[in-house]
């Protein structure tokens, strides 16, 4: 079978302090019980500043300035020691304020529900215009703006959600139906977002890999948004309308959800249409969620911690046929958790990582590099959840001294050699395997590494149509260099052959007698 | 504690009865273990959920505490690698003492 290979990565963080207030849901909810709670203006006076987000080096690790080793030797508090001449553009993605972001909102407005102020309108055309991400044409599309008395009725009256720019009212995104639910303002604004920030990650992977938007054939959105009417909740698809304002004018595509985890479906499914031959160029993207910005907030007030939950992430990864150097995936070594699998941590961990080992006789210490849900600690320490990579870490090596693939003095030593400290924002989906697929393509590429394995783990139950928990799991390994163009395999071409070679032997016997 | 998860066992304990429960913790932290324990003896400390200021007293145990009732196979296929990974002692010492405290049923 011809192979996959992870052809480039993308990646993007939206700074939306602003979001935080209008659209967390943990300040949602605590508007809606009590309006005029301290929480607002104690969260509004602890975010990190644009300067301050791009500065910060977890935030540099995830556009790739910083490599995740480096990152773990700097200093701590990452918070209070910002890296001095921080860049916003990162080789693999950047980091973009808010304020042309939302001029973004406004490019991938289809059906006019997005309003931006008329001085506004000038500023984000002309922030727009000199990122040069979007061309002249993209950008007049934004059109003249409106009046802010059009606007701020339409908020008052709860029938369009604010866009905020530092604390005042520069836009809205209307409800999209008088009555249906899932038209209304609050999920068009989230779907918006979702779009336009999946937007900003897929030009990424397009502009600093140097490829052409209409080479890709297929597009997989893996995000956690839903969007569709009363009559289909989440009848889709994310996927086409991001890549319309992308220009992948040569592709379809559709959405994938499985919680956090669907990320990896996203490119196990992406690994498979390439492998077939299906698709030659297969894109796996998600934009980001307002609902998970300042979900700790809480907690980080309490401890002293800055609300670090202030952007919305985003990521894009091309998957294509072999080119005989970049990274490939396994395919005989796909990670699942199935259904009968149980959802002990142990199953859980057997089944996404030790059962895929097995299937090739790789012991745990095969794998060079393990990604797994790679949240930044310094978010979830302070919120109670501890270090979440390096807890994934300990399982796996505790697994290995189970089966003996290490001694259990060497734990420790394990979870150093082969694991990382954790970057990614708690975007759910954002932090699940992906934040390292370009880094270990990377790192495969020069040689540093053989093989990384990439983890996708998902909380279903949240959901409350199941107490299953998902997880999947993929093997990246060295490119050899050695490119399989038949549909044959190796296999099949040594049975073919057998074959030949036994009839050649009977004619010769028969020819004999 | 969840507050969904505090309304299902207020529920539990009011078609049960509080001297028919216990509550098994499996949690992976110290603290939240403790508070878990606290919420089913002494009540919600957050003051956020049904459990607030409701002394259901239940019995409350984590699954650490109870290995020698767990089938030796079971228990090594299910919890033997958390059982490397957590810090046992921490965690077993907080629930007890939310327990000492706070139970009134099957000490």
């Amino acid at each position: 079978m011809p192979k996959a290979v992870i052809k480039g990565a993308g990646y993007a963080l939206i700074h939306a302090n602003d979001m935080v207030v209008t659209h967390g849901t943990t300040l949602t909810a605590e508007a809606a019980k009590n309006p005029d709670s301290q929480l607002f203006s104690d969260v509004a006076a602890n975010l990190q500043s644009y300067e301050e987000t791009v500065a910060y080096p977890p935030n540099q690790c995830y556009i790739g300035n910083v490599t995740p080793e480096e990152l773990n030797n700097l200093p701590k508090p990452w918070y209070e020691n910002g890296l001095e001449n921080a860049c916003r553009q990162g080789k693999m993605g950047e980091v973009m304020p808010l304020d042309e972001f939302i001029g973004i909102m406004k490019i991938c407005d289809s059906f006019d529900l997005v309003m931006i102020e008329k001085d506004f309108v000038e500023h984000t055309k002309k922030a727009l215009e000199a990122h040069g991400m979007f061309s002249a044409e993209e950008i007049a599309t934004i059109g003249n703006g409106h009046d802010l008395e059009k606007i701020e009725p339409r908020v008052a009256e709860h029938k369009a959600d604010p866009i905020m720019f530092d604390g005042k009212l520069v836009g809205c995104v209307k409800q999209a139906h008088d009555s249906d639910p899932n038209l209304n303002s609050h999920i068009m604004f989230e779907n918006m977002v979702a779009k336009a920030s999946g937007v900003v990650a897929l030009k990424n992977l397009l502009i600093k890999n140097d490829i052409d938007p209409e080479s890709i054939d297929y597009i997989i959105e893996t995000s956690e948004e839903a969007c569709g009417d009363m009559n289909q909740r989440g009848g889709g698809n994310f996927a086409k309308a991001i890549g319309e304002v992308a220009g992948l004018k040569n592709a379809t595509g559709s959405d994938t959800r499985a919680f956090c985890a669907a990320p990896v479906h996203g490119l196990v499914n992406a690994t498979a249409l390439v492998s077939s031959g299906i698709f030659k160029n297969v894109v796996v993207v998600a934009g980001g969620a307002t609902a998970k910005l300042g979900m700790n907030s809480k907690d980080h007030l309490k401890k002293g911690v800055p609300v670090l939950e202030n952007a919305i992430g985003a990521f894009a990864i091309l998957v294509s046929k072999d080119d005989g150097v970049s990274p490939f995936v396994r395919t005989d070594a796909i990670g699942r958790h199935r259904i009968g699998s149980g959802s002990s941590p142990q199953a859980v961990t057997s089944a996404i990582i030790t059962d895929p080992l097995d299937k090739i006789n790789l012991k745990i210490t095969d794998i060079d590099k393990y990604s797994v849900e790679m949240q930044n600690p310094e978010i979830t320490k302070p919120a109670g959840a501890g270090d979440v990579p390096e807890a994934n870490y300990k399982m796996i090596a505790a697994l290995g001294v189970k089966r003996g693939d290490i001694d259990r003095k060497e734990l420790l030593n394990f979870v150093k050699q082969h694991g990382m400290t954790g970057w990614a924002l708690t975007q759910g989906h954002i932090p699940s395997g992906v934040p390292y697929v370009g880094f270990a393509r990377e790192a495969l590429m020069n040689g540093e590494i053989k093989r990384a394995m990439i983890v996708g783990k998902g909380s279903l139950f949240l959901a409350r149509m199941t107490n299953l928990f998902d997880g999947v799991s993929f093997i990246l390994e060295q490119n050899t260099g050695i490119v399989e163009e038949s549909s044959f395999s190796k296999d099949e071409v040594r049975s073919l052959i057998a074959e030949s070679m036994r009839k050649l032997g009977e004619s010769l016997v028969e020819d004999k007698e | 504690m969840d507050l969904e998860n505090q309304a299902r066992i207020n529920a539990l304990v009011e078609e049960h009865g509080a001297e028919n429960i216990v509550v098994l913790l499996g949690g992976a932290e110290a603290e939240a273990s403790g508070l878990a324990a606290e919420t089913v003896t002494v009540g919600d400390p957050t003051f956020a959920g049904p459990l607030a200021g409701v002394e259901l007293g239940l019995a409350v145990y984590h699954i650490f505490e109870l290995k020698d009732y767990v089938d030796e196979t079971v228990w090594d296929e299910q919890i033997s690698m958390m059982e490397m990974v957590l810090d046992v002692d921490e965690i077993v010492e907080e629930v007890k003492s939310f327990r000492d405290q706070g139970s009134k049923y099957n000490k």
